[in-house]
């Protein structure tokens, strides 16, 4: 019983341990951005006194309003048009069995793989070309691409985790493919969407490599690429404070949706990969 | 919704026939509608531009000259490969990916253990692993930055006085390796948690009954039984660390010679302004990745993410 009881101290050690890992990072730009401009560079892991005046600041910056609005907007129609196409492409490799099927899962699983700055450089002299570079279906269109992989992957993971049965059933009731895929398979599938736009999202939201290569001006720059510009207020300070009061908005929904949606967060990335 | 009520159209009577082969159609038929959207976008995105990234590789093409523009062939390829800077690149590249892949590894198998055995606050633990998995990396790595700038950081205050970390190479490398295995670590942990939710119970029973102390049960049952597991998160990880950009990009720009394979590639379209060159080092990346891909999954026969797909029918 005695070692029972130590077995279960050592564990919660190492769970505090685990939580220390995570979150200290984290606080210590949160710290910072808290910081009024005199204190901040004097290394304390706690601000030794609190200002809003780094958020305030960040507002004032027109560049950083303009890229959250784009920050959001690219992200929002990204996911909703990925999970669409990856919903379609889902539910015909989870549930049919077609010709190509090998050829679309491993066309798609290449994609996972693909190293992004291989793309950057054709895609900035078609963008260049088509005039894309710096608007929003720029950003939009490789984003789709390359989040359709965990799209598909997580939603045909969860929608085989549906009952057979009932599609079937409904079908035998006279309803067609489509119907029974309206009727019987959207609502229970709809957890495992709603997870995969998350996991979509986080992609999207996270992207500074295409962000940075394929726009220009605040026509289309999101939040990743603002802060990495951010110059101080004056020439001779520096942008610390407001660098990290921008992390922290970004980092927001993170947090929203890391304490909201935890479990189905798991579930969603761990789907694909172990299920068999 | 034309997608809709064309398939309600055709599909109906059919069946309504009974006949199996023109049913089997009719699913082809679906599955061909239901996939076409993503096929084009992989294809318009992805398959186009890689084409013609192999096309402008054979090309000199440099922006700020653009009347030079001509075919030349592998000279694009010749000039990457003899240069310093590739193999530097490269090379970091390769030591970021090996070392950072490998603490992930077994930090990851730890933490999921950990994990696993919790009993105590069980979800307070999975929330906030995901917070460094969530986490925006241009965030994160802005936070390293301050947290080793001398006079500002805190871990920087840790250490002794006058060591300025990032502007050394070897640290500067460490520090990157850091930096990414804060981040992904717990990625890892959650596929290697799954994978530990496999294993069963009663095995591991049967094993310390038989007398295998812990680390014979972890090495002899737990590991053999988790090993697809492990080798499609080792893949995917090591591939993804491979591209790794925003980390290095914030910390130092790839100073000092801690460029990237990726950095190199983008600093070649976006200050040397030169196609060519760029997409010689981006179809020479795509080809480095294709190789460790089919290295891990012939060798090792590792099947990648959402591969049981195939098994299934």
């Amino acid at each position: 019983m005695g070692t029972r009881w130590g077995h279960k101290c050592w564990w919660a050690v190492a769970d505090l341990a685990i939580i220390v890992y995570a979150l200290v990072p984290v606080l210590w730009i949160v710290s910072l951005s808290f910081k009024p401009l005199d204190s901040i560079n004097d290394g304390r892991f706690i601000p030794a006194e609190f200002t809003w005046s780094n958020y305030q600041q960040v507002f004032r910056v027109a560049s950083f309003v303009s890229a959250l609005r784009n920050s959001i907007g690219i992200a929002l129609i990204s996911t909703g048009l990925s999970v669409v196409i990856g919903t379609l492409a889902a539910y015909a490799i989870a549930r049919l069995s077609f010709p190509g099927k090998k050829l679309l899962i491993g066309g798609t699983l290449l994609i996972a793989m693909f190293p992004q700055i291989s793309l950057v450089t054709p895609l900035f002299d078609i963008e260049r070309k088509v005039g894309l570079v710096d608007t929003w279906p720029g950003l939009i269109l490789p984003y789709i691409t390359f989040s359709l992989p965990l799209a598909i992957y997580t939603l045909s993971a969860f929608f085989r985790e549906i009952p057979w049965e009932l599609e079937k059933a409904a079908q035998m009731d006279g309803a067609t493919p489509f119907q029974a895929f309206r009727s019987v398979i959207v609502p229970l599938a709809a957890p495992g969407v709603f997870t995969t736009a998350i996991l979509v999202f986080i992609f999207c939201w996270n992207d500074f490599l295409f962000a940075v290569s394929l726009t220009s001006t605040e026509a289309s720059q999101t939040t990743t690429v603002a802060i990495a510009q951010f110059t101080g207020s004056s020439e001779f300070t520096e942008p610390t404070g407001s660098i990290s009061a921008a992390a922290v908005l970004l980092t927001i929904p993170i947090i929203l949706f890391v304490v909201f949606f935890q479990r189905r967060i798991v579930t969603g990335l761990t789907a694909g990969a172990v299920k068999g | 919704m034309t997608v809709a009520m064309r398939l309600g159209g055709v599909a109906a009577p059919r069946r309504a026939r009974g006949h199996v082969s023109e049913r089997a159609r009719s699913e082809h038929r679906l599955a061909a509608l239901l996939c076409t959207p993503a096929v084009l976008v992989i294809l318009a995105v992805t398959g186009y531009p890689i084409c013609y990234a192999i096309y402008l590789s054979l090309e000199r093409f440099d922006l700020r000259f653009p009347d030079q523009r001509g075919f030349v062939g592998l000279g694009n390829y010749g000039e990457v490969l003899r240069s310093g800077y590739w193999w530097q690149a490269l090379t970091v590249t390769a030591i970021i990916t090996v070392v950072s892949v490998a603490i992930e590894l077994v930090v990851g198998l730890a933490l999921a253990l950990a994990m696993h055995r919790a009993v105590v606050g069980r979800g307070l633990v999975r929330t906030v692993v995901l917070i460094p998995y969530g986490i925006v990396t241009v965030v994160a790595s802005y936070g390293w930055q301050y947290a080793w700038t001398p006079g500002k950081g805190y871990l920087a205050a840790l250490l002794p006085e006058s060591v300025a970390p990032l502007t050394d190479r070897v640290a500067t490398i460490a520090l990157i390796i850091l930096a990414e295995v804060w981040k992904t670590t717990p990625f890892m942990a959650l596929l290697l948690l799954a994978g530990l939710a496999l294993v069963p119970e009663d095995l591991l029973q049967a094993a310390a009954l038989d007398g295998a102390g812990p680390w014979r049960r972890l090495t002899k049952v737990i590991l053999p039984l988790m090993k697809p597991v492990i080798l499609a998160a080792l893949l995917f990880r090591t591939l993804d660390a491979f591209r790794i950009f925003d980390i290095i990009y914030i910390l130092n720009q790839g100073s000092n010679g801690t460029a990237s394979v990726s950095m190199l590639g983008y600093d070649n379209l976006f200050v040397g302004f030169n196609l060519g060159i760029g997409s010689a080092i981006s179809v020479l990346i795509f080809f480095i990745v294709t190789i460790i891909a089919l290295v891990f999954v012939k060798l090792f026969g590792a099947a990648a993410p959402g591969a049981e797909a195939r098994k299934r029918r």
